[in-house]
């Protein structure tokens, strides 16, 4: 059995654009749609992943190594988001007992 | 081979990113998402950077989701509540987001964007040096001050974190007195310690239900 041209090949930068892309918009959505907080936060994990596949995939297509670098500090100063806003949502729920954005409105007047 | 690696890859993280938003309960969802991480690890050996892949793994799928779980646990969430919206809502959002995401494929599809220069790193001079090693000459030579800065944020990101979610009294009493182990000050009682009430800074922004959920 042979294989079509487009399975043996390397993977084209494109698909993993789009699946980039796909990620992000299902982020997006999951952020917008969800409002649980902690649900939230992995939707926000989500985006930056898509946006870090992005950017190793372009490393690769351009020959250049800076985007790999740039993805590593993406994931340290996303380590050090999830610490401090995992706390800030502990800090909610000790505070209103609850970690659903709805219902959290006291600064909305 | 490797487009039916990427696409056995993506069909994993597309269904665990869905998964991700539809499950109800935060804990399956958290899984989901390690099931994402892995995928996309797997994508960075596709794309020839298996350091940024084991730092997938270890810090994302290992750390940054332990630490996702261990919240989850901790909060011990009673009621999942519905999210709020009608049927109707959701299947305009739908509607929408898939559009949204039906006309960034076409923008890409269109045609091949256009994508400049190749730099010097050709696959044969990374391979030739090793992926950490290059990333790391990169980080130690031109990156040098970003790098720096980054273990600033680090440093913020524990102190904000141990600051945050150190309960009030607790921080005060530890500043107050030093020597006092923490737990001694966790108010099982309702009374709190004499050095809080004191405190002239922190009284005015202890709000009334902080003080009710206290114990």
């Amino acid at each position: 059995m042979k294989l079509p041209d487009v399975l043996t090949g390397p993977v084209p930068t494109e698909w993993y654009l789009l699946f980039g892309a796909a990620l992000f918009v299902i982020g997006v959505a999951g952020m917008l749609v969800r409002r649980n907080a902690l649900v939230m936060f992995m939707c926000i994990e989500l985006m930056l992943n898509a946006a870090n596949l992005t950017l190793v995939a372009f490393a690769r297509q351009l020959q250049n190594l800076d985007g790999q670098v740039f993805v590593f500090f993406v994931m340290v100063v996303a380590a050090a988001e999830v610490a401090v806003g995992l706390a800030i949502i502990i800090n909610v729920f000790r505070a209103r007992e609850t970690v659903y954005v709805d219902e959290v409105n006291r600064l909305k007047g | 081979m490797s487009p039916i690696v990427f696409l056995v890859l993506a069909a994993i993280g597309l269904v665990g990113a869905v998964q991700v938003v539809l499950q109800r309960n935060p804990v399956v969802s958290a899984l989901y998402l390690v099931l994402a991480f892995m995928s996309l690890a797997g994508m960075y050996v596709l794309l020839s950077a298996p350091f940024l892949a084991a730092v997938q793994v270890v810090v994302y799928a290992g750390a940054i989701m332990v630490l996702f779980v261990f919240v989850i646990m901790l909060l011990n969430l009673r009621h999942d509540i519905d999210d709020g919206l009608s049927h109707v809502a959701r299947r305009i959002l739908g509607w929408a987001f898939a559009l949204l995401l039906a006309g960034v494929f076409w923008t890409m599809l269109r045609g091949r964007p256009p994508y400049g220069p190749s730099g010097e790193d050709s696959p044969e001079v990374v391979a030739a040096l090793g992926n950490t090693q290059a990333i790391g000459i990169r980080l130690y030579t031109d990156y040098l001050f970003p790098f720096e800065v980054t273990s600033l944020i680090l440093l913020v990101g524990i102190i904000g974190a141990v600051v945050l979610a150190m309960r009030r009294t607790e921080m005060i009493a530890s500043i107050a007195e030093p020597s006092a182990p923490l737990s001694a000050a966790t108010p099982t009682s309702g009374a709190r310690p004499a050095a809080v009430i004191g405190e002239p800074m922190k009284t005015g922004s202890v709000g009334p239900e902080s003080q009710e959920h206290g114990s």
